[in-house]
């Protein structure tokens, strides 16, 4: 070994980006001045209350909302499966179809075989929805709600959702846009109707969602009244306060964070095509998220390179089936045509070094010829 | 026409069992492999077409994937 492995090389940021210190800082505070329950009208319930509608006010003006347009959830999943419930739920009257692109989230996918007639939109080769397929179905009668990502997390592609947002306002159906993998990394627009995001993916601590519901839209809850109507219970407010921290920070420097990990991201993709054999680099190569690559290995078994990787210093996500405790693998790699097998996933969170990348591109050929031996699969 | 069982094998298994065939196979040869693995739907089409070959067909029966590739000339 030349190598020591005691530095790691976190490029595994989506959803669960490293704590920012500014946002540290602040929950930490708020732990001190805002451990209250924000529902009692006593002098310390009332300062929780104002630093948690501080929060949804700031979070507010960077997304281009009114303060009581922005409710807070205990995870992006309970704002995705909020958004659609409710929604679908208000429109009822107007029938019980969802239509959603076929490589939303997990979370929008299920949440619509829940609530009715799922109806999904397919993708092209690098994962970006066919508009037009997208506007005829919303055309159809019955349709209650649809949603289509700003960019896909896993392949960092930017969808056509200013296109598909024109539709739905011609057809009169609301579109929910998720930004959970774009929110403080690119400008996420005004075309969406309801917003929802994930505060751990931007910087803010994990277990807040955000779900931005713009006035006129139709909802009602299916599920038991509580006085915090939308997410029952509310949230952590040191956790909101250090979210809304996290996104005015990460908004801040967007410019750039953005423009180094492009960068770094377009060395990824072009190294990993011409250095590693079999290999399938995936997503859009321009219409991206800055910092989201995908890659997929022929012949290699992603848990064993996911492993290697480890030991030797580099968190990676995968989107295999064997690197999960699913038989299947990732819907969104299977709907793109996408080798799902040997599959790397990278993103890389803001101030992620040139020397760590360097190294993960001076490793990765040999890391895939090892496990590829271990096959013996050489010459297929 | 050449079956190759990769029953009860986990991705990347499936293909690499189906490359390893269609390796020894002259050109033009039809194989089809069997699967349980819900990975191989998806994955064997994209080998075929990463390495040239022609997906002639897919059906499932009782969970078990039979998925067929014509070889390049």
């Amino acid at each position: 070994m030349t190598h020591a492995t005691a530095r790691r090389a976190v490029l595994d940021a989506g959803g669960r980006a490293p704590l920012l210190p500014e946002a540290r800082t602040a929950f930490l505070e708020a732990l001190d001045q805002g451990w209250a329950d924000p529902r009692r009208l006593h002098a310390e319930g009332r300062r929780a209350r104002m630093l948690l509608d501080g929060a949804r006010e700031a979070i507010a003006s960077v997304v281009g909302a009114r303060t009581e347009e922005v409710d807070l959830a205990p995870s992006h999943t309970a704002a995705l499966h909020g958004a659609v419930r409710a929604v679908a739920r208000g429109r009822r009257r107007t029938g019980t179809q969802v239509v959603v692109g076929a490589v939303e989230r997990a979370a929008v996918l299920n949440a619509a075989d829940f609530v009715g007639d799922r109806v999904t939109v397919g993708v092209d080769r690098d994962g970006r929805v066919d508009a037009d397929a997208f506007t005829a179905a919303l055309g159809q009668p019955g349709v209650a709600l649809a949603a289509l990502q700003h960019a896909n997390g896993e392949v960092g592609t930017v969808q056509p959702v200013d296109a598909v947002h024109a539709a739905a306002r011609a057809a009169g159906v609301p579109l929910l846009v998720d930004v959970g993998a774009s929110l403080g990394h690119a400008e996420v627009g005004a075309t969406w109707d309801l917003l929802a995001a994930d505060a751990g993916d931007w910087g803010g601590p994990g277990g807040l969602g955000v779900l931005v519901t713009r006035s006129g839209v139709r909802r009602s809850p299916d599920w038991p009244e509580d006085e915090d109507r939308w997410f029952p219970g509310g949230v952590s407010v040191p956790a909101a306060l250090a979210a809304a921290v996290a996104l005015q920070v990460a908004v801040s420097t967007r410019s750039t964070d953005d423009d180094s990990r492009r960068r770094l991201v377009e060395t990824i993709r072009t190294r990993v095509a011409a250095e590693v054999p079999d290999v399938e680099v995936v997503g859009h190569p321009v219409e991206r998220l800055p910092h989201v690559v995908t890659f997929s290995c022929l012949y290699v078994e992603g848990e064993a390179l996911l492993t290697a990787l480890d030991s030797r210093g580099f968190a990676v996500g995968s989107g295999s089936a064997c690197t999960s405790s699913a038989l299947e693998p990732s819907h969104v790699l299977a709907a793109m045509g996408a080798l799902t097998h040997g599959n790397i996933r990278l993103a890389l969170p803001r101030g992620t070094q040139e020397q760590d990348v360097e190294r993960f591109l001076a490793e990765l050929p040999g890391i895939v010829a090892g496990v590829r031996e271990a096959w013996g699969v050489g010459g297929l | 026409m050449i079956t190759v069982d990769a029953r009860g094998l986990r991705c990347p298994a499936p293909v690499i069992r189906l490359a390893r065939a269609a390796a020894d196979a002259p050109p033009g040869t039809e194989l089809t492999v069997l699967a349980t693995d819900p990975a191989a739907v998806h994955d064997v089409p994209a080998w075929a077409r990463m390495r040239g070959h022609a997906m002639v067909g897919a059906t499932e029966q009782d969970g078990v994937h039979a998925l067929t590739v014509r070889t390049h000339a």
